[in-house]
Parts: structure tokens; sequence; C-alpha cells
């Protein structure tokens, strides 16, 4: 995972399930398949109403050909539905490399990390609202501290407790290996 | 220390005497199902990290059931098939339950099987692991779809993940786990006969939200539990995941046990029945009365938007759909029939098994001396072969898939936007009774005056 994480942010509110993220219509598209692979960044967040996409306004496509976003900021329980780790994959290749939420779905948050996709952080306050879609948004992963430079806030973010050492270490293959519960890469 | 059935299954597949909740331990898999969706990706991950020359940790727990995107004319569906099978083959899976009706270079629509009990193909995974032995009491199931918490309603702790623990998981056979906060929901009284298990979990979802169980087991019992057939029971556990929960589960009794010696393999494992003790703990527990709750529908566009479907009468609508893992079961069906018996329906309403055995059923199961297959065709319902179908949207060729703006009742398990095809398409959920006796009057009715005659 990087230190620091630095562009603008794409803001969602709650619930934003793994339907929205990535629909099923896209998901006959082979992961381990490079090209296929890249259709996911394509369609990510597609789903997701035209209203809320991007909020305060709406209406704000999160894949384009300027680069996308570089942070996530939404609200509860995101990522909840499906299993499929097409979901995080997806916003990773969009160019996407963190989420702020206030909660997360269980597996969405397990695949996040496991397959070393986006930092996923949880916030103790709500920014839906502090965070506009295109703010300058600055995520020191380190201290948990998420910067809005275009409204000079700074917010403290909660520590991921057990899994910061899966974090450390890029995903669950690279953190067996390194704990020898695995056999080296060969 | 006393501990929940679901702290003792992971207990005793992490070699520990006890566990505690928040705790993250590495856990022991008997089980590893994936399907045609994720299959692919995760064969992908395991080949990538374990080498091309790897083999499976044990090609006798994995098993492989391709369901989701089967009868579409998309190509990448079918060549995800022949993904499966080359893994299979190559590995020697033992579990694998093959369309057989999509032939090599196979194009359009793969024409369905002819004959359900004459096809190794199956149909939905969570219907066919029971159906075929693989879910068994005091196991430990991973699947790579959220919805393998279904098979908590045999006494195991199953739960869905991602490709890349998969992928993990087919070369190492475990997975670390944190082991969730137990949270008991406990039914009291008689089921009434206008009930379903569909009715329950909507209200509890309703009741605690879409995040009320995120990352924590759900465990329910209660006399009203306990007098559901396994279709119920997996109905309930199904859908923890729309709460936010890790597992569902519900102790394996007698019921559970007669249903798993009927279809267990002859060198199957004798299950490990466990029952949370009197003092364990739990972050919460609700008592609910089953004879006091009313049938219960969830409004577009999440499963917490709980109402009744009295409450929803004037609402109109154009399709119903009954199918899916969670409502395309065989209890579903016949009691989709109770109502459907002797009338016709006022909109398009679809029928989806959810395997080939409970399309068989549709022959052998009879209500009012009819089978259900007669009583559905004179209803004028029309009758789609088994898979996941329009549950989850999928390609624009899929069977009931909302194409339209359409208002649908449907018995399946979400209705996020865009989750049956199109995004402004109106989705309620609700169970096969309400469904059925939606679809005869053509908007949302409550099913105890269609069974009241």
């Amino acid at each position: 995972m990087d230190a620091t994480i630095r562009g603008q942010a794409f803001v969602v509110g709650d619930n934003v399930d793994t339907d929205q993220i990535i629909p099923a219509e896209y998901l006959s598209y082979n992961p381990a398949v490079p090209d296929e692979r890249a259709m996911f960044g394509r369609y990510a967040m597609s789903g997701v109403p035209a209203s809320e996409s991007g909020l305060p306004d709406g209406n704000v496509p999160f894949a384009d050909d300027a680069g996308g976003f570089a942070l996530i900021v939404a609200g509860r329980n995101f990522g909840c539905g499906s299993s499929r780790e097409h979901a995080p994959l997806a916003l990773a290749v969009a160019g996407c490399r963190a989420v702020v939420a206030e909660s997360y779905a269980r597996i969405f948050y397990r695949n996040s990390i496991n397959g070393g996709y986006v930092l996923p952080l949880e916030t103790p306050a709500r920014l839906v609202e502090a965070v506009r879609t295109g703010d300058e948004v600055e995520l020191d992963a380190a201290a948990c501290r998420l910067v809005n430079h275009t409204t000079g806030e700074a917010y403290e973010l909660t520590p991921p407790g057990d899994a910061a050492e899966i974090i450390a270490s890029g995903g669950i293959f690279a953190y067996a290996r390194e704990r020898g519960l695995l056999e080296p890469k060969t | 220390m006393p501990m929940t059935i679901t702290e003792k299954i992971l207990a005793a597949h992490a070699g520990r005497d006890s566990v505690r909740p928040g705790q993250t331990v590495w856990c022991d898999v008997d089980v590893l199902m994936t399907h045609d969706v994720c299959g692919p990706g995760s064969i992908g991950v395991f080949r990538e990290q374990f080498g091309a020359d790897a083999r499976v940790w044990d090609p006798t727990c994995v098993v492989i059931v391709p369901d989701h995107y089967i009868f579409t004319a998309e190509p990448r569906a079918h060549r995800n098939v022949e993904i499966l099978r080359d893994f299979v083959r190559e590995q020697g899976i033992e579990h694998y339950y093959d369309p057989d009706f999509i032939t090599a270079g196979c194009e359009g629509i793969p024409p369905a099987y002819e004959d359900p009990a004459a096809t190794s193909y199956r149909g939905v995974c969570h219907v066919a692991l029971p159906q075929n032995g693989h879910t068994r009491p005091g196991e430990l199931l991973l699947g790579t779809d959220s919805h393998t918490c279904t098979h908590g309603a045999f006494g195991a702790f199953a739960t869905g993940i991602g490709n890349t623990e998969a992928g993990f998981v087919l070369g190492a056979g475990k997975l670390w786990l944190r082991v969730p906060p137990s949270m008991r929901f406990t039914f009291n009284g008689a089921m009434p006969d206008y009930l379903m298990a569909k009715d329950l979990i909507l209200h509890v979802i309703g009741e605690i939200g879409v995040d009320g169980a995120t990352y924590a087991a759900m465990e329910f019992d209660g006399e009203a539990i306990r007098s559901l057939d396994m279709d119920e029971r997996c109905t309930i556990c199904n859908m923890a995941i729309e709460a936010g929960g890790k597992n569902g589960i519900i102790a394996a009794d007698e019921t559970t046990l007669a249903y798993v010696r009927d279809r267990a393999a002859d060198d199957a494992p004798e299950p490990v029945v466990y029952e949370s003790d009197a003092d364990a703990e739990y972050a919460a527990t609700y008592t609910l009365d089953a004879g006091a709750l009313a049938p219960t529908v969830a409004r577009p566009h999440s499963p917490g938007n709980r109402a009744t479907a009295g409450e929803l009468s004037d609402v109109r609508i154009d399709r119903a759909y009954i199918g899916s893992c969670t409502g395309g079961k065989t209890a579903d069906f016949a009691a989709a029939a109770r109502v459907l018996a002797g009338r016709e329906v006022a909109v398009e309403t679809f029928i989806v098994p959810a395997t080939t055995e409970v399309d068989a059923d549709l022959d052998r199961v009879q209500v009012d001396g009819q089978s259900l297959r007669a009583i559905f065709a004179a209803a004028g319902c029309t009758i789609g072969p088994a898979s996941c179908a329009a549950c989850l949207g999928g390609p624009a060729d899929t069977f009931g898939r909302a194409n339209e703006p359409l208002t649908v009742v449907s018995t399946t398990n979400r209705n996020f936007p865009g989750r049956m095809g199109h995004k402004e398409a109106q989705i309620y959920l609700a169970s096969p009774l309400t469904a059925a006796a939606s679809a005869v009057a053509g908007r949302i009715t409550d099913p105890r005056d269609s069974l009241t005659r």
C-alpha cells in the first residue's frame, strides 16, 4: 500500500452495494485475463444511480479518461451485497487507491485487503457532507489522517487493527509467506 | 468456557479448545465451493500464486457448481464453463456438476436439458450442495458467493469469500477468520400457515437494518424455527448476509440429520452436532412471536426497507418472479402452488427452479391432486430451466431479467438498484405465498385472503 495517496475525491452515500460498484452483466469478464481485467476499470461504479454518482451534485461518471479519482469517500456499509472480488478490483483498475467510509460490509473489506486492491479505512465522523466530489484530498495511510486541501480541513481516521499487518504486507499471500505459512513463490 | 455454535465450530477447525469473538484464527476448511462467475478468477489466483503445476490441497473437498450465466448466448460465459472443465480435469476435482448441454463451440443460448434427472448439471449452488450431500453439520464451508451463509441452516459454519481468498484456500486448505460475535434470534410460537421463513428474515432485516449484523453470527432458534423443513431453514440463513452477517446458523436437530443422512455419500464422516451453551455470550438477543408477524415485504431498493404486504395493496405490479437460492426451492413452489391452484395470474409470472432436482419435483410434488408444473401451467406462468437466472440480472438475454423499468414482486434476496437488470426497475422482495397472491391480483397482496377460500 502507498504511504501517501493524493488526488481527487469521489463521494457517495450509504449502502453502496457491489452491484452498483460493478454490475453483474460485466462479471463474465475473467479478471485473470489482462485485457478483460481492464474492462472492470471502465465499468467501475457504473451501477450507482446517476443522482447519487459523485455527491453532492450527482451525475459525475467515476471512470473517465481524465485519470479518475484517487479516493472514494462513502457513508455506512460500503460494499454490501455480493462477494464479487471484481468490486475492489474494479476500483483499483480505475485508478482508485483508497476508500474512506463510516463502515464496510465485511466481505468487501476482506477482499480489499486480502487482494491488496484498495486501502479501506474507517472514519469515525461522517464525511459524506464534508467532502465534495472533485475536492483535492491527501491520505496519510500510516498516520490514518485525511486532509481536504480544498477546504483545509483534516480528519483523523480509525486505525485498522489486526488487518494492519495484512495491509502492510500488501495482501494475504505476501502476509502468509512472510510468516512461513506458505512456501516462497517459485 | 461457554461458547456459541459458531465459536465451537471455529475453535474445532482452528485446533483450539476455545475461541473468543474478535480473535483472529487460521481455520482448516472442509469444503470449498465455487461457480462459473468467481471460479475462473479464483483459479487464476491459484495458478499465479502457487505455480502452473500446483495441485489443490484436496480434490475431494472442492465442489464446483456452474449456475450463474448458463442459459445465455454470451460467449465469455461459455468460455468460463470451459475454464472450469479444464481445471476439474487437470486437478481431478471429484465433485463437479457440468452443464453437459453447453457443447464445445456452442453458439447462441444453449438448449436446456431435456430431462432434469438425466443431466450432470444441477443449477444453483446453494441448493445443489445440500441436495448432493456436500453440506454437513459441524463443518466449515467456504464459497465464492455471498449467499454461502445459506449452509449454516445445517449447523455448519459457512460464509462467502472472494477470489483471492478462494485461490489461497485452493492451495493451502485454510484461511484466517476473525471470530464473529453472535446475535441470537428466537422465534417462539407455532408458525402460521400464511407465513414463510422469508417473512421472518425480512422482518429481522427490517428490524436491525442492512448493516445491523455486520460481521456477526446470526443464530436462529425457537419453536417456529424448529418446525421448519430444511428448505425453509435455508431461506432464513441465506439472507443473513442482507443484514451484513458473517454467517447464519441453526443448530442441527433430527430434521437436519434425517435430511443429511438421506443425502450423504457412503464414506461421509458422521455429522458433528454442536449446540450453543446455555450460558454462552451473545452481543444481542431478540425474542419474537412468529404468530404476531404479518406477511412481510422489502420495498425498493433495500432488503431492509420493510413493510407488510397489506400496507402495499395499492402497488400495482408488472411481473412476478419465483426463483433463486432464496425462493426457488421445492418448498417455495409448493407454497406458491397453494395459492395458484385453480387461479390465473394477472401479470407475467416467471417460475425458475433453483436446481434440476427442484425442476423434477415440479412433476413429483402435488397440491390438491395436481402436480406443481400442471398448476403453474394452468395458471399461465412461464417456467424456465434451473439456474440463478434473473436474480442478479446477468447478461441481457437472461430468462426473466427486468430489461425495462418494471415493477416486480420477487422471491429473491436483493432489490438493490439494477440488481435484476434495469436501474429504475422497482423490486419488491416477498415470500412465495405473497408473490403468488400478488401475481393473481396484479398488485401486492397479503396471501391470507387467497388461502381462506
